[in-house]
């Protein structure tokens, strides 16, 4: 029986041949063996959203998918979703607005409003809360995220109009 | 915590599933959308010898549509369902609770199959497939067969599936005309699990209910039908002493013991403040 799987992946765009544990966690996967130390391990038991990345274009906790999953997927990490210019608007509202202090539920914070404000939803503070529920900040009381979220989100309004 | 030591297969095709698990025998654990078999790895709490991962077998994530009714195919993830036009159309009362499950992220991963065959007494999906009549096909050594979902839920975490068995999805009934459906839950927070909560579906016709299956969740070891309720809004108008004899009914209805999130107590409570707002919702519906 083997204990050990290999798998082949993109992650951030770039092509990954590995061979790994096939216990291995996804989050540990990137961390450990990839040294993309952006996504965050928190309550290792798909509660508190810090892992939150995104794998063929969908955001999921990669403490709860294994490596071994991953095989033929497209991972991105918050080091590729950064690169990738695609949150700038967010990153820079997240600063204004103080929405982070320790920074670490940020990574996941990111890729989930990202997903909120790439569907085009608009600036309405609940449905924000509602889509970010799965996300705990511990330093921030929330109050700011959700700034940071409904003004890249009204910023939207302005390029296209929402959904 | 880290996932336990454990050996991991592919099942490319559902024959190819039931092999495996024949092979590995009790020790093997089917692994689909994993939102809480790997929690439950990671706090050790399963340690099962041999992990057959079923997410390849494409087939079994297919929403079906025909004359008979609805198939969600077991490897439908929520989010699929949550967005799917055919299931808004033809299971709105499938699509209402979709959003109330977990939060994005865990519904872009889990499955429709998982949480049936997990059988958490919390969840939405069972609590809506006993409402709907839906049936479970279910695949084993010896061929397929298929269990109502009344009779699916057998208890905390406990269905008909046998050891050794793959269940394949649900078949829902066509949409009958005129049956409106309604789904309530109360938690603490969006995307928790419920304190109590409940799915719906009956025929609405000038104002009156009949047929009306009014199953409740996170009450008892399985989704509960409130036999009682459904009795005392049956053919009468949805007035004030309607619903308050439906209410009263919930006393026999149900006994539902307290967990980490409500008290016996409190949940009695709840039951009858959702099924107010339910029937009063009936009540109000215009279109019918």
């Amino acid at each position: 029986m083997p204990e050990r799987i290999g798998i082949t992946l993109k992650v951030n765009g770039e092509e990954v041949r590995q061979e790994v544990p096939v216990r291995l966690n996804l989050a540990d996967f990137l961390r450990q063996e990839l040294a993309l130390t952006g996504t965050h391990v928190g309550c290792e038991h798909g509660v508190c959203g810090a892992c939150t990345l995104r794998v063929n274009g969908r955001i999921v906790r990669s403490c709860l998918m294994l490596a071994a999953q991953a095989d033929g997927c497209d991972v991105q990490t918050i080091e590729g979703l950064a690169a990738s210019g695609e949150i700038a608007a967010l990153q820079n509202a997240f600063i204004e607005h103080n929405a982070l202090q320790c920074g670490y539920c940020t990574p996941g914070m990111l890729f989930a409003a990202a997903d909120y404000v790439a569907a085009r939803r608009p600036p309405n503070r609940e449905a924000v809360r509602e889509h970010l529920s799965g996300n705990y900040c511990r330093c921030t009381g929330y109050q700011s995220i959700v700034d940071a979220v409904c003004e890249v989100a009204a910023q939207d309004a302005t390029k296209g109009g929402h959904k | 915590m880290k996932a336990p030591s454990f050996s991991y297969e592919r099942a490319e095709s559902v024959a190819n599933a039931i092999e495996l698990l024949a092979r590995h025998g009790p020790d093997a654990q089917i692994l689909a959308g994993g939102q809480s078999l790997m929690p439950m790895l990671n706090f050790r709490v399963a340690r099962p010898a041999v992990l057959v991962d079923i997410n390849p077998i494409a087939d079994l994530a297919a929403i079906r549509v025909d004359k008979k009714g609805v198939f969600i195919g077991a490897l439908a993830r929520h989010a699929d369902i949550e967005h799917s036009g055919e299931v808004a159309e033809q299971l709105p009362l499938v699509a209402a609770a979709m959003p109330q499950i977990a939060h994005p992220a865990i519904r872009n991963r889990g499955t429709f199959g998982g949480s049936c065959a997990l059988g958490d007494p919390a969840a939405e999906l069972p609590a809506c497939c006993v409402a709907l009549g839906a049936e479970f096909r279910i695949a084993g050594p010896k061929g397929e067969r298929s269990v109502p979902a009344a009779k699916f839920f057998a208890g905390v975490y406990t269905t008909a599936l046998e050891p050794g068995e793959l269940l394949l999805g649900a078949q829902f009934p066509a949409r009958q005309p005129g049956y409106v459906s309604r789904f309530l839950e109360l938690t603490r927070r969006h995307g928790d699990y419920a304190m109590v909560g409940a799915a719906a579906h009956g025929r609405l016709d000038k104002g009156r209910l009949s047929d009306l299956k009014f199953v409740y969740f996170a009450v008892g070891d399985r989704p509960i039908m409130a036999m009682g309720l459904a009795r005392a809004v049956e053919g009468k108008p949805l007035d004030a002493a309607t619903i308050d004899a439906a209410v009263a009914a919930l006393k026999d209805d149900l006994d539902p013991p307290g967990d980490l999130h409500a008290s016996s107590v409190l949940k009695r409570h709840l039951a009858g403040v959702i099924a107010r707002r339910m029937l009063n919702e009936y009540a109000t519906h215009k279109g019918a």
